[in-house]
């Protein structure tokens, strides 16, 4: 015990202590800060640059309805040719020319409409003038039937299917995407992690194995202790790397928003120009009641389960998926030969998270997503995307939680075993790279 | 007499590959052992066994006289043939690891380090890391790992190889003056001239097998075959030549009329040396009289010749 407690500290020491190590934990959030305010920046910077509009409007139709915002302005042509107008506009070096006809009825005003500009525009300013188009049709034709506007607004502008649990707990829609999504955020950080310390863990090997000071050690302390002591180290700082990322992105967060005077909202400006038309301002008591029901939800998120089994999952998961990485390491002499059997590992990763974000989002207990939260090598970051959903009634089922536990702990005593085994003979072994057929052989010895 | 090891019919093998097949070993308390054989013969994988790296297939190991187990670990020190440090450790930290590792407390670590510091005068490398020394001092390092806890057992796999010839003689000094304080010491090797000087006792291991073991200079003594080197002062070399074939079987003679030397070699058979010093003397002065020994390297391919022949 004390063996394996000095192995620990040596290896997190080694980890902690090495100068890539040191950079990487503090650069990473002064990158993701920089990262922000370039976003940040830019994000003002396109806003500063006004589209500018010309209309000619020869329709009764249209008067007061291109309405002048922060992002576009909208310039009016009156009493010229069409010729003439797109001459000005060139001259004048405006974005585009929308030219209105005149005509006896609306519909037939709007497919003469024409935008004229000098390169193909954008997505973005011809979604707002359709917009503007779509409204007034729309105006008109309850006009038309005599519906008035505030009536119609009345009838039904914003139903949305409100779900509920069969025990009657109440859903709002959009709900099961935000707890999946958060799910998945922390599936994802499990692959990471694996990913980014399973191979800090093989390369800690694969350098025992090249400065040859494995037999020493070895000839005092167990291989079994050696590769545990090795993956508990490194996971150990790779939570201590984890920790100091989170404590100083928040905190470089807080000052740069602080300093800088940025909106944490204008990040998503780029989405709120996109519909940026007339309705927002009708919406904008409705969205402000949908997000606080929305807060309160995310406040309903069983987070008390959602982490101890976060950690549970992390924690064997990890576990696994290090032990193969060390006997990865241990099978081979140098880091290049490690390409061919990392694959395999990382595909049941990469497979838990597209099966993850495409089933379980849409389905979160279909079969699919029932069967990948239960499969070993699948289930720490499945089975947390389902957990988000809630435990019991309405969520997963306890046992399939049990279940999947008792496999993943069943499984990770499997692949420990023959992780140590592989490891045990592959440490000793210089020279050519084995083949699948040889590690089998290992597994005998 | 005691013995700290002893390996009864120890077998191992990889696979198909039989790696020890029955090797059976009495290893004597404090002398130096001699584990002898070519490359591939076996002998890294008995040490490793010996180190409970790996475990016998069949087969029992007794370290002085119990059972070998876990706890003989902290009285073996072993130097193996792929050896190294870690590379960015610093050596003092590297040293203090390596020894707890082998259960001594930090402060017994401290105290053992500082006498073999002192002693290597090399107490300013403490702080400096294991890349930014040379190969020689990292080697000095790594001795003094295997020996700081003060093993009764030492085992050392070709621990000449890589040392410059100063260096090497100044571990030879320091495995001499173990041996001097009580230490057991196996030795494996390949290279003859080094087990000539140290060791006393050797085990001769081929193709996963022991073939010859026992005390040094009983196995010369039994490879002897009689043959004598002789030198005889005389000026009339060619008539003494004559007359000495009537008598005795000789070989290889040369005369060196300027000097008035003869040299030729002497094969007896069943005649007593002291008889036969008296009969040659009469008849003209003799200047040297030498047995001829058979060295550990002829042994060495002698004994690997005539198993090769046997096969």
């Amino acid at each position: 015990m004390t063996k394996l407690l000095l192995i620990i500290k040596r290896e997190y020491l080694a980890k902690v202590r090495n100068k890539s190590f040191v950079v990487m934990t503090f650069l990473s959030p002064i990158l993701l800060v920089a990262m922000v305010i370039l976003i940040a920046f830019l994000t003002k910077l396109n806003d500063r640059e006004k589209t500018i509009i010309a209309v000619l409007n020869e329709s009764d139709y249209f008067g007061n309805e291109f309405v002048t915002t922060e992002s576009t302005s909208y310039i009016n042509f009156k009493n010229m040719g069409i010729q003439s107008a797109i001459d000005s506009t060139l001259s004048l070096g405006y974005y585009g020319l929308l030219s209105i006809p005149n005509d006896d009825s609306l519909e037939k005003i709007a497919s003469n409409t024409f935008f004229y500009s000098k390169e193909a525009p954008s997505t973005l300013v011809i979604n707002k003038l359709e917009k503007i188009f779509e409204v007034r049709l729309e105006q008109r034709r309850l006009q038309e039937l005599g519906v008035s506007k505030k009536d119609f607004e009345e009838i039904g502008s914003s139903f949305s299917l409100r779900t509920s649990t069969f025990s009657g707990e109440l859903n709002v829609k959009g709900f099961n995407e935000i707890r999946a999504f958060i799910g998945g955020a922390f599936g994802y950080l499990i692959m990471m992690f694996i990913i980014i310390y399973g191979g800090f863990v093989m390369r800690s090997v694969i350098e025992e194995k090249t400065s040859r000071i494995i037999e020493v050690i070895i000839s005092s302390v167990k291989p079994f202790q050696l590769m545990m002591g090795k993956i508990i180290g490194t996971s150990l700082a790779g939570i201590t790397q984890f920790v100091i990322w989170i404590l100083s992105a928040s905190l470089l967060l807080t000052i740069v928003i602080m300093v800088f005077d940025i909106e944490p909202a204008s990040l998503n400006s780029a989405s709120q120009m996109a519909n940026n038309g007339l309705s927002e301002v009708a919406n904008i008591s409705t969205m402000n009641e949908k997000m606080m029901a929305l807060g309160t939800e995310i406040y309903k998120i069983p987070w008390v389960m959602l982490i101890t089994f976060f950690l549970v999952y992390f924690l064997l998961g990890y576990l696994i998926y290090s032990s193969i990485y060390a006997a990865i390491g241990a099978a081979v002499d140098n880091e290049t030969d490690t390409q061919q059997f990392v694959f395999p590992v990382i595909l049941p990763l990469m497979l838990a998270i597209y099966v993850g974000f495409f089933s379980v989002f849409n389905n979160p207990h279909g079969p699919i997503a029932v069967a990948f939260s239960l499969f070993p090598l699948t289930s720490p970051i499945v089975m947390l995307m389902r957990l988000s959903s809630g435990l019991g009634e309405g969520g997963v089922p306890i046992w399939q939680l049990v279940v999947s536990i008792l496999l993943l702990i069943v499984t990770f005593m499997g692949i420990v075993w023959f992780a140590a085994k592989i490891y045990r003979v592959g440490i000793l072994m210089y020279g050519k790279k084995p083949t699948y057929k040889e590690l089998y052989k290992w597994l005998k010895y | 007499m005691n013995h700290i090891l002893v390996a009864k019919d120890v077998s191992k093998s990889y696979g198909d590959n039989i790696a020890l097949n029955k090797v059976s070993l009495e290893i004597p308390e404090n002398s130096i052992y001699g584990l002898l054989g070519p490359n591939g013969a076996g002998k890294t994988t008995l040490i490793r066994i010996i180190n409970q790296i790996t475990h016998p297939d069949s087969g029992k190991l007794f370290f002085n006289g119990e059972p070998l187990t876990e706890k003989h670990i902290s009285l073996i020190g072993y130097l193996p043939e792929e050896r190294g440090l870690y590379k960015s450790m610093k050596v003092g930290e590297q040293v203090l690891y390596l020894a707890q590792l082998k259960g001594l407390s930090k402060t017994d670590a401290k105290l053992k380090l500082k006498y073999w510091f002192d002693k290597f005068e090399i107490g300013d490398w403490w702080n400096k890391k294991v890349q930014e020394l040379s190969k020689g001092m990292a080697q000095k390092i790594q001795f003094i790992v295997t020996v700081l806890h003060e093993p009764k057992l030492l085992i050392f796999d070709e621990p000449f190889s890589g040392f410059d010839p100063i260096n090497a003689n100044i571990i030879k000094d320091e495995i001499l003056e173990l041996k001097r304080n009580g230490t057991s010491i196996i030795f494996s090797t390949h290279r003859m001239e080094s087990v000539e000087e140290l060791c006393e006792y050797i085990a001769l291991i081929h193709k996963s097998e022991k073939i010859l073991d026992g005390k040094l200079s009983d196995i010369k003594k039994a490879y002897k075959k009689n043959i004598f080197e002789v030198g005889m002062h005389s000026a009339r070399g060619l008539e003494l030549i004559t007359s000495l074939k009537a008598k005795f079987n000789i070989t290889d003679e040369k005369f060196d009329i300027a000097e008035s030397q003869l040299n030729f070699t002497l094969q007896l058979s069943h005649q007593n040396t002291q008889e036969v010093l008296t009969q040659m003397a009469s008849m003209a002065p003799i200047n040297h009289f030498l047995e001829q020994v058979p060295s550990a390297n002829d042994i060495f391919i002698r004994t690997i010749a005539s198993k090769n022949s046997n096969d």
